[in-house]
């Protein structure tokens, strides 16, 4: 048994400041998405089979357009979150695991700016 | 000096431990989530892009989309997304405490099979 003081060994480990931000915002995003996927549902039951006059209508009405930027962003998030923890659980070799990380951020953030345009430029009328 | 030959702990999933719905479907989370981040939400995009460029490029993605490998990304997409969507309730549930004995996480498992098998059908029914 150790005489010191627990706090002394626990200082110099870093905080656990933000220790549950990932962990809650996993949660936080999952829940947020229970709802963007039942509207997923509905707009395929809507859009299966559609030509594309009725598809770009679908989506240039403004509730759906938003329904579709929060899904795009949320999804892309939760991915993002997600992946993030099978790579530090299974890729064990320090650089590959840098390079995996870095590409599946940037991925996430390119698939989100992508997404938000091209529904922009639909709902906007561009 | 050869290392000593050292039992390992049992892994999850192998010939060491006996393969259990628990243990299964967990990884099949982990699984599908990453089949969903790198071909579902890219098929999303892919419809929303081919939407907002016209015509020909919505017909040339239905296209595409309508061949062997469009359907089997977007019939396993619909199956993950089902499955994902299903055990993520359970797993949302189980975050709180609740329904954790074995008894109760089994007939939970059996909901979300279940679940996933008929929104799959419905899906692929309305898209197919």
């Amino acid at each position: 048994m150790s005489m010191r003081n627990p706090l002394a060994t626990a200082r110099g480990r870093g905080s656990a400041k933000s220790g549950v931000h990932h962990w809650y915002a996993q949660r936080a995003s999952a829940v947020f998405l229970l709802v963007l996927i039942g509207w997923l549902v509905f707009a395929i039951f809507h859009l299966a089979g559609a030509d594309h006059a009725t598809s770009a209508r679908f989506i240039a009405q403004p509730v759906n357009a938003a329904f579709l930027i929060l899904l795009v962003v949320t999804s892309l998030y939760h991915a993002m979150l997600g992946l993030q923890v099978v790579i530090e659980d299974y890729v064990h070799h320090p650089v590959l695991e840098v390079v995996l990380h870095f590409v599946t951020r940037a991925g996430a953030f390119f698939g989100m700016a992508l997404g938000i345009i091209h529904v922009l430029k639909l709902a906007l009328g561009a | 000096m050869k290392a000593p030959q050292r039992p390992m702990s049992p892994f999850m999933i192998g010939p060491y431990y006996k393969p259990q719905m628990t243990s299964l479907m967990s990884i099949t989370h982990r699984a599908s989530g990453v089949f969903l981040s790198i071909v579902g939400t890219p098929l999303l995009l892919w419809f929303l892009i081919a939407v907002a460029s016209g015509p020909e490029s919505y017909d040339a993605m239905l296209t595409c989309v309508g061949g062997w490998l469009g359907t089997l990304a977007v019939v396993t997409s619909i199956l993950c997304l089902s499955f994902h969507l299903f055990n993520g309730i359970r797993h949302l549930v189980w975050d709180t405490g609740r329904a954790l004995d074995i008894k109760t996480a089994y007939t939970a498992g059996w909901l979300v099979l279940i679940g996933t098998v008929v929104l799959t059908a419905v899906l692929l029914g309305v898209m197919l």
